[in-house]
């Protein structure tokens, strides 16, 4: 963990060169392809910087997503030397002499590093809230007026997980992490969700069954969701579905 | 006689944007809109995330603050669930700040802004984290909005009417004949491929970049681009948004936001909205003023450090820092201002006020093409942004 003295420390790094190979296509291209840039960095550059510093300085068609910069939209996902990362939170400072910049995978590629999350969205179960109660400062009083402190979910919807996840790369099937570690929340917090519904679409042999339990997709969150816990959680819940007698269904949900 | 509809372009991706697209939508106005890259993916995105009550400018720009309270008020309205309301504090912590707790009393009465003023004891109650030393509180109904996620609503109501809402395509320049703007020569990122997108009327609606889209038709705005720094934090430190209680200044907002907080912001000026930079003096300042508001910013895990930049109005020569600048929003129609048709630039204002940005700027828009309808954005409750996904 980096406090306020130790992000300061070494800001004052003179600026050196990496090299980006950064993976590259455009709709109607036969197959994709590498360029590679070289790029003078800083301490606190990030992956995200040095690409917007490819765009201004060597390639303005140089195509990516981002918005937020700072790990609360969920856009800027990609694969750097094949791990799923943030662009805007991963220092290149960390990272090798050559760094390999690579799409999503197990989400179509619309151009270059961006891709299409039209498929993403398509694996949740029904509109899913993104509003929750609010754990932190738990001592503290609600102001009156106010029923309790909520805040916004920890799931940015960034895709990371589906990347990761090795069986979304077996099956295009299967929900996938991200949709599962939801219908868990709304299982968790329902807030109006039909509970029972979300129990039927998730008890699939292409839903929270079909887990490998690889945990890739808890190494690769960048938000805390720990989807595979919350996978392990889910299928409890449907096993005490199964098992319970009539009329103790309340009681095991 | 049937005509087809007109055919608005708007150029730019961010919350007004949006908001405009969704607006003429509405109205029965066929909307093209292009963006370069991701939808917010320039300002609207990277903004600290704070819904505005209007407190923070209720003393020194009472327009402003009269503009976001209204705003403020629809909003939560018409984007349900999409904010985490629970309110905001000015927190008085020197003797200097107290000089300012009349005024800003004075000036939220004046601009209909709701206050409740808390005793040291109470505000720690709610918000145990607050500096200790802290000697006066006002609370307000600040909220904290998801940057890209509530515009991304107006993005998705509009596609949804049949707005034509296209990431990744550039503009490369306008078409301009005999002062008359019909187009804009565009480059379409996803297949490589140079075009040409025709219409009535031509809205430039690029915020800091707005000043680089008029000149492709030979006009001024007068826009300063001006960048705050923003640091994020890891954990909540606070549930509501603290503010300090004293004329706007630099790390004077702590926004909490989903598992992280965020304190912003600093303001200077730069010629190329494309190149801000990351001053490293200003990112220490974040630390330095943001502790005085709650000490354990010092303490907390980094996140991210970053600047976005504003599009404040005012000219060159007019302003070093960019807080001299005017936090409101203007639309120019270049017929008025440079004698050229077809051209529309709507700029300054911030992401509490896209809504109202939207609809004068729609109704400078309906007046040229003679469109009729009212604006229907105030009562319109906005679909999920996962909508903005479904095909």
């Amino acid at each position: 963990m980096q406090t306020m003295e130790e992000t300061a420390a070494g800001t004052e790094t003179p600026t050196e060169v990496r090299r980006f190979r950064v993976f590259r296509f455009k709709r109607g291209d036969p197959a994709p392809h590498f360029d590679s840039f070289d790029v003078p960095i800083e301490q606190r550059t990030t992956v995200l910087d040095a690409m917007k510093w490819i765009q201004l300085h060597r390639d303005p068609t140089l195509s990516l997503r981002h918005s937020c910069y700072h790990a609360s939209c969920g856009t800027c996902g990609i694969r750097v030397n094949g791990r799923e990362v943030l662009m805007c939170v991963t220092a290149v400072h960390d990272l090798g002499r050559e760094i390999t910049v690579e799409p999503l995978a197990n989400i179509p590629v619309l151009t270059d590093l961006v891709v299409d999350m039209e498929e993403f969205y398509e694996r949740y179960p029904e509109e899913h809230p993104y509003l929750r109660e609010s754990e932190f400062n738990a001592a503290a009083d609600t102001p009156e007026g106010i029923a309790a402190y909520v805040r916004y979910e920890d799931c940015i919807e960034c895709g990371l997980c589906v990347s990761a996840c090795p069986i979304v790369g077996t099956t295009d099937a299967y929900v996938g992490p991200a949709a599962l570690a939801a219908a868990q929340r709304m299982l968790e917090e329902p807030r109006g969700a039909d509970t029972a519904r979300l129990i039927d679409w998730a008890d699939d042999p292409d839903g929270a069954w079909r887990c490998h339990a690889a945990f890739e997709c808890t190494e690769a969150c960048p938000s805390n969701v720990n989807p595979a816990a919350r996978i392990m959680e889910l299928r409890g819940v449907l096993m005490g579905g199964r098992l319970a007698f009539p009329g103790r269904e309340e009681e095991t949900r | 006689m049937s005509t087809a509809p007109a055919h608005v372009l708007i150029i730019g991706g961010g919350g007004t944007e949006g908001a405009l697209a969704h607006d003429l939508t509405l109205r029965g106005v066929k909307v093209t809109l292009v963006e370069r890259g991701e939808i917010t993916s320039g300002t609207t995105g990277r903004h600290h995330g704070l819904l505005h009550s209007g407190a923070r400018y209720a003393v020194g720009d009472q327009e402003s603050a009269v503009e976001c309270i209204e705003e403020n008020t629809i909003l939560r309205r018409i984007c349900p669930g999409s904010f985490e309301e629970n309110d905001g504090l000015f927190i008085a912590v020197t003797d200097e700040d107290m000089e300012y707790l009349e005024p800003l009393m004075k000036g939220c009465a004046d601009c209909g802004i709701p206050t409740q003023q808390l005793t040291p004891d109470e505000a720690l109650r709610l918000e145990p984290l607050l500096n200790p030393e802290l000697k006066a509180a006002v609370r307000i109904p600040d909220a904290t909005m998801d940057a890209m996620r509530m515009p991304l609503r107006f993005f998705a109501t509009a596609r949804h009417n049949g707005a034509e809402i296209h990431p990744y395509i550039e503009v490369q320049d306008l078409i301009v004949h005999d002062r008359v703007v019909s187009g804009a020569v565009v480059h379409d990122h996803v297949t490589g491929k140079d075009g040409e997108i025709h219409a009535d009327i031509v809205v430039n609606a690029t915020g800091p970049w707005s000043e680089k889209i008029a000149a492709m038709a030979g006009v001024d705005v007068p826009i300063r681009p001006s960048p705050g720094v923003l640091l994020a934090l890891r954990g909540r430190l606070c549930n509501m948004v603290i503010n300090r209680l004293h004329k706007s200044g630099d790390g004077d907002i702590v926004v909490p936001q989903r598992g992280l907080s965020v304190v912003g912001t600093s303001s200077w000026t730069v010629d190329d909205p494309d190149d801000l930079g990351l001053p490293e003096d200003h990112v220490q300042k974040m630390y330095e003023e943001g502790a005085k508001l709650i000490p354990a910013v010092k303490q907390a895990e980094f996140r991210a450090a970053w600047s976005a930049a504003r599009p404040l109005i005012g000219s060159k020569d007019q302003a070093d820092t960019g807080r001299e600048l005017s936090r409101t929003f203007k639309t120019y129609d270049h017929k008025d201002t440079d004698g050229l048709e077809g051209f529309v630039t709507i700029t300054g204002g911030k992401g509490t006020t896209l809504r109202g940005m939207a609809e004068l700027c729609a109704n400078v828009i309906c007046g040229k093409l003679d469109v009729q309808a009212e604006c229907a954005t105030r009562e319109t409750v906005l679909l999920p942004h996962t909508a903005y996904y479904a095909a």
